[in-house]
């Protein structure tokens, strides 16, 4: 009743908090200035919006559109990092070690990174299946792992000859993704925009994505009266949003960075959770709001460059927002239902 | 102190009026009950009776009127000014920590230190005044409903209520069960302390009460006292056209064996009763009805007959296409934020593949809502949207859309109102008319007895075939030879 007051109470009371913050921390109190940096850094130029903001929203869409396909089953996958973390790992092998495999190089690499994702995943829908263990938090601590599993890699197995930095050689021409123009982007978003529209078709079209949302909204009605075996459904959605982040780090490498190393991520995996969230977990949504999370952090680098607003400050308003987001809105009810949805599967 | 009257209302409410959205769910009801008596509060659900007493007992603030306890009116109405003026409230669903014992729950609320000896102490010579008998060190979750009902009325006059407001506690008690708890309101009445009985069953509220309201619709349509009242006449002032009377449909006799049981065990449900050794026959054409008082096991065993359970030992043969009603709409049938197709689509889910065809589903979605009259906007309103009696005439006419072997209903018609129990009725006795084997458990054992043509009483896990007859029947399910 009184949801859409407090909402819009929160919403304002963020936006005075935010542009007091940066008011004060403004150099010589101009506001305009700063403002005018966040949107130079995020949309303002060509090259702000297609190098920087685009290049960040790939990764973002097609973790959002996996993170949909989990939330909506009732599967709280925190582990899109560590997922991301374990494609990125595996498209660098492939395109290190099978240079031979010519023109396949980058399908290869996005196939592995796919499963490398699903795989780990994969871990957490057995510890929920057969030692009841909830996904929030063994996909939280997973990330731990595949972060420690990569500071390994490009130390040892996986480091450049030389030896002297913490990360891999330059994966082979044949494993990147081309890019389009002069610019940054690359052929990934495409393959953005075609997974954010074949999940939604999935969930909206598909027996199999019914029952996702189906075991999402009531288990226990899919269960008695869809004779739906839920516990398969709700490792599968996992299983398949691990695929997407494993995708999204594979396109990372293909397509960006060429080459694994450590902070790969500056935390695409749980940006991403906002951006599903807020996009009430529909993968057409994800696509705006995967640019609009972008353009955040594109937007605030521009303002560390340009205006001299530290980064941390950077940070810190960016997860303002993301809290206002998830507080006032779509999150509200989210939360709540899902939360009792975890503990009667 | 100034004393009272003895004429003096022990409850009064006057002139209340509450609205939800658009439903006037109180209408100006005014209601009396005089000091050391029963007084029978009667009509459908959804005439107002929960919500009257929600109002007299502060969990629901009226739009206008007053609330007088003891001739005293209560300024701001909330439960703590209703239970320090003598009121006190057993809900239909019990509302007892099943994880405390019964003396920790009759101190719930309460204030200060909790000393474990005296609360006990109270409770044994309050149980023991009040002549109801429950086992104070007991988890509560591990008494039977009876002591459970009998617990919360303690908690009640443990906060010195000497008006008690029962809203439908007969409706999870074998009839046994339910004598006595009508004796105990009577000796409760007759020393002094006055009683609401909330009920649905005009033959209670006659048996019982010293005086009868009726509520329709948000209005009083009949006040009385009880030995002036009659059947026809609380009828007529229950339904506005009269009670609807049961389609008579000649089932076939029983033919060819659909079920077939031979010494099946099923697990409870979560640490539930479980069934042991139980084999009985099901034919088609017949409605076996299944009576038992909660906690009996058959829960499991409808959950055996649905195919939602494997039995653990046994044989049991199911027939292909079966038909299950869950007694818990809400969570088990329905997805209150799903359209009707949805709904329609989830039926049988878990076994189709590749695309939804929507626009089918949609089509039979509209048929359905054409063929079973429900009451809805169109087939793509969230089902949530809909009255219970409409969102049970979806689940049913979901469940008998396509011919089945075999129909498992579990309370199908709970919270419904005459006409959509009646609807629901005459579709099971279709559904047996059409072939199939119907079995039919319900809370309210003159339902069973009114459709069943064969009748299982399941007591402790035990499954045993009884004459339809009410006193057998009453007995079995309590364990009685």
């Amino acid at each position: 009743m009184h949801r859409p007051i407090m909402r819009a109470v929160g919403v304002a009371t963020s936006i005075v908090a935010i542009l007091g913050t940066l008011f004060v921390l403004s150099p010589n109190g101009d506001l305009g200035a700063v403002l005018s940096a966040f949107w130079r850094g995020s949309f303002g130029t060509w090259s702000a919006l297609v190098s920087g903001t685009l290049v960040r929203a790939v990764p973002l869409a097609i973790l959002g559109a996996g993170l949909s396909v989990a939330f909506r089953a009732g599967v709280f996958n925190i582990g899109g990092e560590g997922q991301l973390l374990l494609g990125a790992i595996a498209a660098s092998i492939v395109g290190l070690e099978f240079a031979w495999l010519g023109n396949m190089g980058s399908v290869a690499a996005l196939a592995a990174s796919a499963i490398a994702g699903a795989a780990w995943a994969g871990v957490a829908a057995v510890l929920r299946r057969r030692f009841g263990v909830l996904e929030v938090i063994s996909t939280i601590l997973l990330n731990f792992v595949a972060a420690n599993l990569v500071s390994y890699l490009v130390r040892g197995p996986l480091q450049e000859p030389s030896g002297v930095y913490p990360q891999s050689d330059l994966i082979s021409a044949s494993a990147r993704l081309a890019r389009l123009g002069s610019s940054r982007l690359h052929l990934g978003v495409f393959i953005a925009v075609a997974v954010c529209g074949a999940t939604w078709w999935f969930l909206s079209r598909t027996a199999a994505g019914f029952r996702i949302r189906a075991v999402g909204a009531s288990p226990s009605a899919a269960a008695v009266t869809g004779g739906v075996d839920v516990p398969a459904v709700t490792a599968g959605a996992l299983m398949a949003s691990g695929a997407l982040a494993g995708l999204a780090g594979g396109i990372e490498v293909s397509g960006v960075t060429y080459a694994l190393y450590e902070n790969l991520s500056p935390g695409y995996g749980f940006s991403a959770i906002a951006v599903a969230i807020l996009a009430r977990n529909n993968p057409l949504g994800v696509l705006g709001t995967a640019i609009l999370f972008a353009a955040l952090e594109t937007g605030a680098l521009g303002m560390q460059r340009d205006a001299g607003v530290p980064s941390v400050v950077a940070t810190a308003i960016e997860a303002v927002v993301i809290l206002a987001a998830i507080s006032f809105g779509a999150g509200m009810q989210w939360s709540a239902r899902r939360s009792t949805a975890i503990v009667a599967t | 102190m100034t004393t009272e009257r003895p004429t003096a209302a022990a409850l009064e409410l006057r002139g209340i009026h509450r609205r939800f959205g658009d439903v006037l769910a109180l209408d100006g009801v005014d209601f009396r009950v005089a000091s050391g008596s029963v007084h029978a509060l009667l009509g459908e659900n959804g005439a107002g009776k929960s919500t009257l007493m929600r109002v007299a007992f502060g969990l629901l603030r009226a739009d206008s009127g007053t609330v007088s306890v003891a001739g005293r009116q209560l300024t701001s109405p909330s439960v703590r000014s209703a239970s320090r003026a003598g009121l006190g409230m057993v809900h239909q669903h019990l509302s007892l920590s099943p994880g405390l014992d019964a003396a920790e729950n009759i101190s719930l609320g309460g204030r200060g230190v909790y000393r474990p000896g005296p609360a006990a102490e109270r409770l044994r010579s309050l149980a023991q005044q009040s002549g109801l008998d429950v086992p104070v060190d007991a988890k509560a979750g591990d008494l039977s409903i009876v002591q459970q009902q009998r617990l919360e009325i303690l908690k009640a006059l443990a906060r010195d209520a000497t008006v008690l407001i029962l809203d439908e506690p007969t409706a999870v008690l074998a009839p046994p069960e339910s004598a006595e708890l009508m004796a105990w309101i009577r000796s409760f009445a007759g020393s002094g302390g006055s009683v609401v009985l909330v009920t649905h069953k005009l033959r209670e509220a006659l048996a019982v009460a010293d005086s009868i309201t009726v509520l329709r619709r948000g209005q009083v349509t009949y006040t009385g006292p009880a030995n002036e009242s009659t059947e026809a006449r609380l009828t007529r002032a229950i339904f506005p056209d009269g009670e609807p009377l049961p389609v008579a449909l000649v089932i076939a006799p029983p033919s060819d064996v659909v079920v077939s049981a031979r010494s099946i065990s099923v697990r409870g449900d979560r640490g539930g009763v479980p069934v042991h050794s139980a084999s009985f026959d099901v034919r088609r054409h017949e409605i076996v009805g299944v009576a038992a008082v909660e906690g009996s096991g058959h829960r499991a065993l409808l959950a055996a007959l649905a195919s939602l359970r494997r039995i653990s030992i046994g044989e049991l043969q199911l027939p292909a296409r079966i038909a299950f009603v869950p007694a818990d709409r809400q969570r088990d049938a329905l997805i209150g934020e799903f359209s009707i197709v949805e709904n329609v689509a989830l039926f049988g889910l878990g076994a189709a593949v590749g695309r939804m065809n929507w626009g089918a589903i949609a089509e039979r979605a509209r048929k359905l809502i054409e063929r079973f009259s429900i009451a809805a906007a169109s087939e793509t309103v969230a089902a949530g949207t809909l009255s219970g009696g409409n969102q049970q005439r979806l689940v049913v006419a979901r469940a008998l859309e396509r011919p089945v072997d075999l129909v498992v209903a579990d309370n199908p018609t709970r919270g419904l109102d005459v006409q959509a129990s009646a609807f629901v009725h005459d579709q099971l006795r279709r559904a047996a008319a059409g072939g199939a084997a119907v079995v039919l458990h319900s809370s309210d054992l003159d339902e069973v007895l009114a459709l069943a043509t064969r009748v299982l009483v399941v007591f402790h896990g035990e499954v045993r075939e009884c004459a339809v007859d009410r006193n057998i029947i009453g007995r079995a399910m309590l364990g009685a030879a």
